[in-house]
């Protein structure tokens, strides 16, 4: 019988290619042609006179000898202090993520137990957190950071991305931990375990898969992250994505484009890679709470 | 579990919501109620051999000195709130008594540059959500009809949107509309006109910025489309089919009814995030023409002499209250959720 209703007829399966042919072309396309253009210099990638250009790299021949060039890679990283954003990053993801998780599986599980209904308050409170936006916030941040001076550092920037990132985490978590049966840590209990080892050696070692999602979405909101970075970091310390903003408008860069095209390659490239692997836990994440992060 | 082991579970995540949500928030209307410092100005007298001449000017000490004693400013009350910059009683009341015509007065009220920015970001928001979602579905029923092993690599290339910063999305994606980019340098081609360009006319930037939107959130409502896919019941679709109905009096009759719950999720989830739009402003140059709430907050806090607390902080009790009024549908819908568990 199944066989019968998934039975597809040969148009709709046709136009139904032709179709997600279409969108992926719309989808990924954009990348593509900026991984391309990012081996060009800039007359070609932004030709005012022939868009072809970009294809045939006439002026990347003429400028460097070859049709392609990693020269915009070589100066960005090197002039441009690409490889000192790209470290911070590194810096702010990694501690983001661990601190996150490490607060997050330990309020999730305490939600996740009790019976009490502050539970339900709390959870509520996280939900009206996580929906503030980020540049409001900062706007919060701002007088204080300055007058304790502490603005501009790494780890204020870190606790202020584990604090906006902790409503999610908070959602995701709890909404794991509630599939683990209570008989599990009660059991622990009976014999003798406290709440803390029971978390600790009972319900962590079967939570991993939903710790890898939550860590997942806290990596991609370090990593992605524009408003708070950009606002609360000075320029010396700055990540890839207010980096690569800079190279855009301000003068200390002159606007070099090209660098952008090339930063922007350089920072999304491992995003793709971590994404490609862990894209099961991704889309569990995004199908399991009620938030989106 | 007892109330004292859940305190010491909770205190840490607790502790850093307050003092990085909770707080800011506060202090952030605390600001709003100030304002910056009026500069002290004092008059000097030059003489040269042609005479004497006073100019007024900033006395630098005697106004670092009040910055000092009061770093936050002077208090204002609610004056920010209803300043030129954000709710702007007073030109909207001159506005109306003036008016010679309705439309008049409109184009007054939406030229002021709090009510230009509600109209950006509503706009946004309403001509993004709608698309979002029946493209989501579509591409989520055309994908499920794929065969398994194409699948994955078919929703890796679908997610890429959704996985970049708007920052970097709206980049790549600026790169290739520009006059001097594939699509730009084509569409000038397409249409004769050399001086064709999305950047030129306000409307067209709009339209590109609110295309920009649906391609980086359609893929957020794939997937949970997508996944809702395969929940739906088996049983109605082959009675259907038993019945004769078409392939797309099934998908109309069955699948849709059953995935309303997740579309009304979906559209809630898109109008709150794309209220705070403001990464894609930045990406697209589109500041000129196109400005919304966060982007305000952003400048005000970029301002060059000196931060604008007081301005941003009132632009952000305004957005927040806005972002209130979209919530209360989401908290109403979790609370009945918690109701029916218990």
């Amino acid at each position: 019988m199944n066989q019968t209703i998934n039975k597809y007829s040969k148009q709709i399966i046709i136009v139904n290619s032709i179709f997600i042919l279409f969108w992926l072309t719309i989808s990924i396309f954009p990348f593509i042609w900026t991984l391309w253009g990012s081996f060009k210099v800039k007359a070609d990638f932004f030709s005012r006179a022939d868009w072809t250009y970009a294809l045939s790299g006439f002026n990347t021949l003429i400028e460097t000898g070859a049709t392609t060039t990693i020269k915009a890679y070589l100066e960005s990283w090197t002039e441009g202090e690409f490889g000192r954003a790209t470290m911070n990053t590194m810096i702010v993801t990694v501690s983001v993520v661990s601190i996150s998780l490490f607060l997050g599986t330990l309020g999730a599980y305490a939600l996740s137990r009790s019976t009490f209904k502050y539970t339900f308050y709390i959870l509520i409170i996280a939900l009206v957190f996580r929906a503030m936006p980020h540049i409001t916030l900062v706007s919060g941040y701002l007088f204080p950071f300055f007058q304790l001076n502490i603005w501009g550092i790494l780890p204020t920037t870190i606790i202020v991305l584990v604090a906006i990132n902790q409503p999610f985490t908070l959602w995701l978590l709890y909404s794991f931990f509630k599939t683990v049966p209570k008989e599990l840590d009660e059991s622990a209990l009976i014999d003798g375990c406290s709440y803390f080892q029971a978390f600790r050696y009972i319900i962590m070692p079967v939570m991993w898969p939903g710790v890898v999602t939550a860590g997942l979405f806290s990596m991609m909101l370090a990593y992605n992250d524009f408003t708070v970075t950009a606002l609360l970091l000075n320029q010396h310390n700055y990540t890839m994505v207010p980096k690569i903003n800079a190279y855009l408008g301000t003068v200390e860069y002159g606007g070099n484009y090209m660098w952008a095209v090339s930063s922007v390659v350089s920072a999304t490239a491992p995003l793709f890679m971590i994404i490609w692997f862990f894209q099961k836990q991704l889309i569990s994440g995004l199908t399991a709470g009620a938030v989106k992060g | 579990m007892p109330h004292r082991t859940f305190i010491w579970f909770i205190l840490p995540t607790a502790l850093a919501m307050i003092l990085f949500i909770g707080l800011p928030i506060v202090s952030s209307f605390f600001q709003s109620l100030h304002i910056e410092n009026e500069q002290v100005l004092m008059e000097v007298e030059n003489c040269d051999p042609f005479g004497c001449t006073t100019n007024v000017r900033v006395d630098v000490e005697a106004t670092e000195k009040i910055e000092a004693e009061n770093p936050l400013g002077r208090f204002n009350g609610f004056g920010t709130y209803t300043d030129r910059n954000h709710l702007a009683f007073d030109e909207i009341r001159e506005a109306w008594d003036n008016k010679t015509s309705i439309g008049e007065f409109k184009d007054i009220v939406l030229n002021l540059p709090f009510y230009k920015a509600l109209l950006f970001t509503l706009t946004f928001c309403f001509a993004v959500t709608p698309p979002v979602i029946v493209l989501g579905f579509i591409v989520a029923l055309s994908v499920n009809t794929l065969a398994k092993n194409l699948k994955g690599l078919i929703v890796f290339g679908t997610i890429l949107p959704m996985i970049v910063t708007p920052l970097i999305g709206s980049l790549v994606l600026f790169w290739m509309i520009d006059s001097q980019g594939i699509i730009g340098a084509s569409i000038q081609i397409l249409f004769d006109d050399p001086n064709l360009s999305l950047k030129a006319s306000s409307n067209l930037t709009w339209i590109t910025l609110i295309i920009y939107g649906i391609w980086h959130n359609t893929p957020f409502a794939f997937v949970v489309f997508y996944a809702a896919l395969q929940t739906v019941p088996q049983d109605p679709l082959e009675a259907a089919y038993i019945d004769g109905a078409t392939r797309f009096e099934r998908v109309r009759f069955i699948v849709i009814p059953h995935l309303y719950p997740v579309a009304t999720f979906i559209m809630l989830i898109c109008l709150m995030d794309n209220f705070r739009v403001f990464e894609p402003i930045i990406g697209f140059s589109a500041e000129g023409v196109a400005q919304s709430l966060s982007w305000m907050i952003y400048q005000d806090l970029r301002n060059e002499n000196k931060m604008l607390f007081g301005s941003a902080g009132a632009t952000s009790m305004l957005t927040i209250l806005g972002i209130a009024f979209l919530l209360t549908p989401v908290l109403i819908r979790t609370w009945k959720e918690f109701k029916t568990e218990r």
